[in-house]
C-alpha cells in the first residue's frame, strides 16, 4: 500500500527574473524518511515553503496530505508539524507552557493536550524537567523536545529544517531514533541537512543543484548511479557543477 | 615555544560552567583541531585566547604572551576569526579587506601573496557587497581578513558551519597551505569528519576535554572491537541489536549500524541468528572505529 | 512591564496636571514714577491678584534690563498722558498672551478709573512661535544624532560580532571608538549650521545676538550629547536596548521637562526641579537668550558652567565604564 502523501509536479517558483526552483518533481509516500539535501542557495528552503503551504508556487503543481498547495495552503498548515534549527520552541516558556501552547495552536483538545505531554515525556524522560524553562535545557534536549512539540498533533508529514545542526554525535542519533520511530508510525518525515552521513539514514533522497533536482533514489541507488563510496562523494560531483553557490 | 599554551583555564557564566579546567597547546607551524559539538566551551575557549574575556581561572599564552596581561601585544600577534564570519555586510569585499588592513596598519597591496590563494577566489566578486555573498565566498573573505596583517598564528571559530560540504573541503585545502607557509592554526568544528585533517586533535565536550593526540592516535588510544551492521531494514536490523545481551552497544552510523561488542560476543553466530530471524541480508563486518566512535564511547564515560 | 503600564500613567498625571501651558504667573515690574493713589490701589489689586508676583517698582530705563533678564515677565508703566502701557516679554508668546489678557481684565474691573492702555510687545513683535521653538528643536536634534545614533551604531558592532575583530586588533579600542562619534559630530555640524541659516534666512528669526555664542554653546551640548551616546553604548548589549534607554532616559525627559513644549516656568515645583537635571532644559535657555533675546555671551554664563560640568562628569563616567574585553 502506496500511498503518496507528497506529490509535486514541475513546480516553480520565480522572485522577478530569478528562477530559484525549476520544475521540480517527486513523489513521497507515507511514512517514508525524505532526505532533501542541496547547498546553501540551491532552493531547498524556497520548495520547503511551498510544500508548508507558507508560499505560491508560480507554476506546476502540488498536492499534500491531500491538499493542493496553490489554493489550499490553510489545509496543509494543519496536517503538517515543522521545526527548524532557527526557531522551534519559547526559550522563555517552561517545557509544559511550550506544549500546551503549541498543543493550542494546533487545535488540540485539553484532554489531548494532556494525554500527549505525558507520553511526550515518558518517552524523552523529561518528567522531571516539565517546569524547567527550556532555554536552559541542553541543545540536544531541546531538539528532541521541539521534534516532539512538532508530531503532537499526529501530523501526517513533520518537515525537518536542518534540525541536528550543531549537536553532539551520540543526541544526534538518539534525535534520529525518534525519527525512525515516527516514520514507523505513520508520519512522513520531510529532512533537509548538511550531515551527509546523515542521508543515509534516509529511504530515499533528493539532490537540488540551482533550482532543480539533480539526483533523486534511494541512497545506495545513488551511490552506485554515480560511482561513489559515500553520500558526500555522489554531493561533490555534483555541487561541482553548480553555478549557484556565488 | 609553543604558538599557543593553555593551562588549567576554568570559565563560568553565572551558574553554567563552560569550561572546567581545559589544558592544551599547539606547537609551531601545527593545525590543530577543537572538536567538539554546540555548548562544549569552544568559542568561550576561543575568546579567552583571543584576549577577549578573561578566564575565571588558569592561564593561556601566545607565543609565550600572557593573554590576560600582556593582551594589548596579543592582540597584533594572532588573526581571529569569531564565528558567524563578522566582516561587515553593507560594505563590499574590497572595502572589507581594505578597512582590515588599515585596521591593522598595512595594506592589501603589501600582504597580497600572502592571502593571494585565497583571495583571487573572491576577487572577481570585489564589488559585492559582503551581505550577499555565499557561505562559503564569506568564509574565503573572513580569512582574508583574518590574515591580511600576516599574522603568526590564527584563531578560527567554527569557519566551517553552515558552509556547504564543497566549500568546506575547499577551506580546509587553504587551511593546510597556510599551515606549510608557516603559520599555527587553531581551528574549531563539530564536524567529526575534519578532524581527520588536522596535525593534532583535541576532542571537548561539556567544557572538559576527553582526548588530545594525532587523529590516529587518538583512535589507537581509544580505540575498541567495533563491528558493522548493514541491511536494508537499517531500524529493525538495530533494535534486534539492541536485544542481544552480548552487544554493549549499538548506534546508527550512515547506512549501517556500530556495533560494541561485549565480552562473549561473537558475530557469526549473531549474524546467522539475524538470517534466521527474518533478515536474509544482514552482514556483520569489523571495523576500525572512526572520530566520531571514539567520541561517543569518550562521551559516554563521562 | 515599566514601559507598558506605568508610563502611560505617568504622562496622563503629568499632562493632565502638571504640564500645561496655561499661565499661573506673571512675574510684574511696574514703573511709576508718581503714584498716586489710584497707582497705589492698583497695585495692590495686582498683588492680591494670584496670578500675579509683584516684583518692585523700577525706573524707566531699567525697563530693558529686567526684561531681558528675566527679573520680570512684564513690566507696567503708568504715565500720566499716556495711561498704562504694558510691556511684554514674548520670548515666550504662551505669557505674553495670558499676561496681557489678565492685565486687561484687572484694568477693566476698575471701571471708575478706565485709563489708557497700550501693549507693546518686545523681542517678537508678531509672536511668532516658532522663535521659540527653533532652540527646543536644536536641543532635541542634537540629542537624537549624537547621542542614539552614536550609540546604536557602537552597540551595532557588539551585535553583528565586528566588535570582537575590531577589538582583537592593535589599533587602540578608545581610538576606534572616537572615531565612531566623529561623522556623528561632523554630521550635527553640518545641522546647526543648516537651522541657523534656516531660522535667519527663512523664519525670520531675529537672531540678534552673537553667533559665535550660539556656536559655541551648541558644540559644548554636541559634545554632552556625544558623551551621553559614549555612556550609553557601554552598557547595551543590543541595539534594541540602546534605542530604549536613549528614548526613554534622554528623549522623555527632554520632550517633556526642557521647555522644549512646556514652559519649565509653570511646571509645578518638583518638576522644575527635576528639570534642572535635564542638559537639555540648559542648553534650550542658552540658546533662546542668545538668539532670541540677543544678551551677550555673560548672560548665558551660568548655563555653560551647568553644561561643562555635565559633560565632564557623564565623559568621566563614559570612560569609567568603558572595557577593553567583552567581559
Amino acid at each position: 500500500m502506496n500511498d503518496i502523501i507528497i506529490s509535486v509536479k514541475d513546480l516553480c517558483k520565480q522572485f522577478g527574473t530569478f528562477t530559484a526552483v525549476d520544475h521540480i518533481t517527486f513523489d513521497v509516500s507515507r511514512g517514508e524518511i525524505f532526505g532533501f539535501l542541496g547547498a546553501n542557495g540551491a532552493g531547498k528552503t524556497t520548495a520547503m515553503r511551498m510544500l508548508c503551504g507558507l508560499s505560491y508556487p508560480t507554476s506546476g503543481s502540488g498536492t499534500v496530505a491531500g491538499f493542493d498547495v496553490m489554493k489550499q495552503g490553510e489545509q496543509i498548515k494543519k496536517r503538517i508539524g515543522y521545526m527548524s534549527q532557527k526557531f522551534s520552541l519559547y526559550d522563555d516558556l517552561t517545557v509544559r507552557e511550550n506544549i500546551n501552547l503549541f498543543g493550542g495552536i494546533y487545535g488540540l483538545s485539553d484532554a489531548r493536550i494532556l494525554r500527549r505531554t505525558a507520553e511526550l515525556l515518558d518517552m524523552l524522560k523529561f518528567r522531571s524537567e516539565i517546569d524547567t524553562l527550556v532555554g536552559s535545557l541542553p541543545l540536544g534536549w531541546k531538539q528532541k523536545l521541539a521534534f516532539s512539540v512538532a508530531t503532537l498533533h499526529h501530523p501526517d508529514v513533520v518537515f525537518l529544517d536542518e534540525p541536528t545542526g550543531g549537536v553532539d554525535p551520540i543526541t544526534r542519533r538518539q534525535f534520529w531514533e525518534m525519527i525512525y520511530e515516527s516514520a514507523a508510525g505513520g508520519t512522513t518525515v520531510f529532512v533537509t541537512t548538511h550531515y551527509m552521513d546523515e542521508a543515509e539514514y534516509c529511504s530515499r533522497i533528493s539532490i537540488m543543484v540551482d533550482g532543480q533536482i539533480s539526483a533523486l533514489g534511494t541512497p545506495s541507488q545513488l551511490k552506485a548511479q554515480f560511482n561513489a563510496k559515500t553520500i558526500n562523494d555522489v554531493f561533490r560531483t555534483l555541487a561541482r557543477g553548480a553555478k549557484r553557490s556565488e | 615555544m609553543n604558538a599557543i599554551e593553555v593551562d588549567n583555564i576554568v570559565k563560568n557564566y553565572g551558574e553554567v560552567s563552560a569550561l572546567k579546567g581545559v589544558s592544551l597547546s599547539v606547537g609551531k607551524h601545527e593545525l590543530f583541531g577543537l572538536i567538539g559539538p554546540d555548548g562544549a566551551g569552544k568559542s568561550s575557549l576561543f575568546r579567552i585566547i583571543a584576549s577577549l574575556i578573561d578566564a575565571d581561572s588558569g592561564k593561556a599564552f601566545v607565543e609565550g604572551t600572557d593573554v590576560s596581561a600582556d593582551y594589548r601585544k596579543v592582540r597584533s600577534i594572532i588573526g581571529y576569526m569569531p564565528g558567524k564570519f563578522s566582516l561587515y555586510q553593507d560594505l563590499t569585499v574590497e572595502e572589507n579587506i581594505n578597512f582590515f588592513a588599515s585596521l591593522f596598519g598595512v595594506t592589501l597591496e603589501e600582504n597580497y601573496d600572502l592571502v593571494a590563494p585565497i583571495y583571487k577566489q573572491i576577487e572577481p566578486f570585489k564589488r559585492r557587497r559582503a551581505g550577499r555573498l555565499s557561505g562559503g565566498m564569506k568564509q574565503k573573505l573572513a580569512l582574508s581578513c583574518a590574515l591580511i596583517h600576516k599574522p603568526s598564528v590564527l584563531l578560527l571559530d567554527e569557519p566551517t558551519t553552515g558552509v556547504d560540504a564543497v566549500s568546506r573541503s575547499e577551506f580546509w585545502d587553504m587551511l593546510s597551505e597556510l599551515r606549510n607557509k608557516g603559520i599555527s592554526i587553531l581551528v574549531s568544528t563539530p564536524y567529526m569528519d575534519e578532524a581527520s585533517r588536522c596535525d593534532r586533535i583535541a576532542l571537548i565536550n561539556d567544557g572538559t576535554i576527553l582526548g588530545i593526540d594525532t587523529p590516529s592516535g587518538i583512535i589507537y588510544k581509544y580505540g575498541f572491537k567495533l563491528y558493522s551492521l548493514k541491511g536494508k531494514e537499517k531500524y529493525a536490523l538495530l533494535k534486534a541489536a539492541r536485544e542481544c545481551d552480548n552487544i554493549k552497544e549499538s548506534y546508527p552510523f550512515g547506512d549501517s549500524s556500530h556495533i560494541v561488542p561485549d565480552t562473549g560476543f561473537d558475530a557469526s553466530s549473531f549474524e546467522m541468528k539475524l538470517h534466521e530471524s527474518g533478515f536474509p541480508d544482514a552482514e556483520i563486518s569489523e571495523i576500525h572505529p572512526g572520530i566520531e566512535d571514539v567520541f561517543i564511547k569518550l562521551m559516554h564515560n563521562e | 512591564m515599566l514601559i507598558l503600564i506605568i508610563m502611560p500613567i505617568v504622562q496622563v498625571l503629568l499632562f493632565g496636571f502638571a504640564m500645561s501651558t496655561d499661565v499661573n504667573n506673571v512675574d510684574l515690574a511696574i514703573v511709576a514714577p508718581h503714584r498716586t493713589e489710584a497707582i497705589r490701589k492698583m497695585v495692590e489689586r495686582i498683588s492680591a491678584n494670584q496670578y500675579f508676583t509683584f516684583k518692585g517698582y523700577i525706573a524707566g530705563n531699567a525697563i530693558d534690563e529686567e526684561l531681558r533678564t528675566g527679573a520680570a515677565d512684564a513690566v507696567a508703566v503708568f504715565d500720566e498722558d499716556k495711561g498704562m502701557q504694558i510691556i511684554l516679554d514674548a520670548s515666550n508668546p504662551n505669557t505674553a498672551t495670558a499676561g496681557a489678557a489678565y492685565l486687561q481684565g484687572i484694568m477693566m474691573s476698575d471701571s471708575k478709573n478706565p485709563m489708557k492702555l497700550e501693549t507693546h510687545i518686545l523681542f517678537n513683535p508678531q509672536m511668532k512661535s516658532s522663535y521659540n521653538f527653533v532652540p527646543g528643536i536644536m536641543g532635541m536634534i542634537f540629542i537624537i544624532i549624537c547621542a542614539m545614533m552614536t550609540s546604536v551604531s557602537i552597540v551595532r558592532e557588539k551585535e553583528t560580532g565586528t566588535m570582537e575583530v575590531l577589538l582583537v586588533s592593535p589599533s587602540r579600542p578608545l581610538g576606534i571608538i572616537f572615531a565612531k562619534m566623529v561623522p556623528y559630530f561632523v554630521l550635527s555640524c553640518l545641522n546647526l549650521a543648516t537651522i541657523l541659516l534656516l531660522a535667519r534666512f527663512v523664519l525670520d528669526v531675529p537672531m540678534s545676538g552673537n553667533i559665535s555664542g550660539i556656536v559655541i554653546i551648541s558644540l559644548l551640548y554636541l559634545l554632552l550629547a556625544l558623551s551621553f551616546g559614549l555612556l550609553i553604548s557601554t552598557f547595551a548589549k543590543d541595539q534594541a536596548t540602546a534605542l530604549i534607554i536613549s528614548g526613554m532616559l534622554l528623549l522623555m525627559p527632554i520632550i517633556m521637562l526642557s521647555g522644549l513644549a512646556f514652559p519649565v516656568e509653570n511646571m509645578p515645583g518638583i518638576l522644575q526641579a527635576i528639570s534642572c537635571i535635564v542638559p537639555t532644559r540648559w542648553y534650550i535657555s542658552a540658546v533662546r537668550k542668545l538668539m532670541i533675546e540677543g544678551l551677550p555671551f555673560i548672560a548665558v554664563m551660568k548655563e555653560f558652567w551647568i553644561l561643562l560640568g555635565m559633560t565632564t562628569a557623564i565623559l568621566l563616567l563614559a570612560l569609567k565604564n568603558y572595557k577593553d574585553k567583552l567581559g
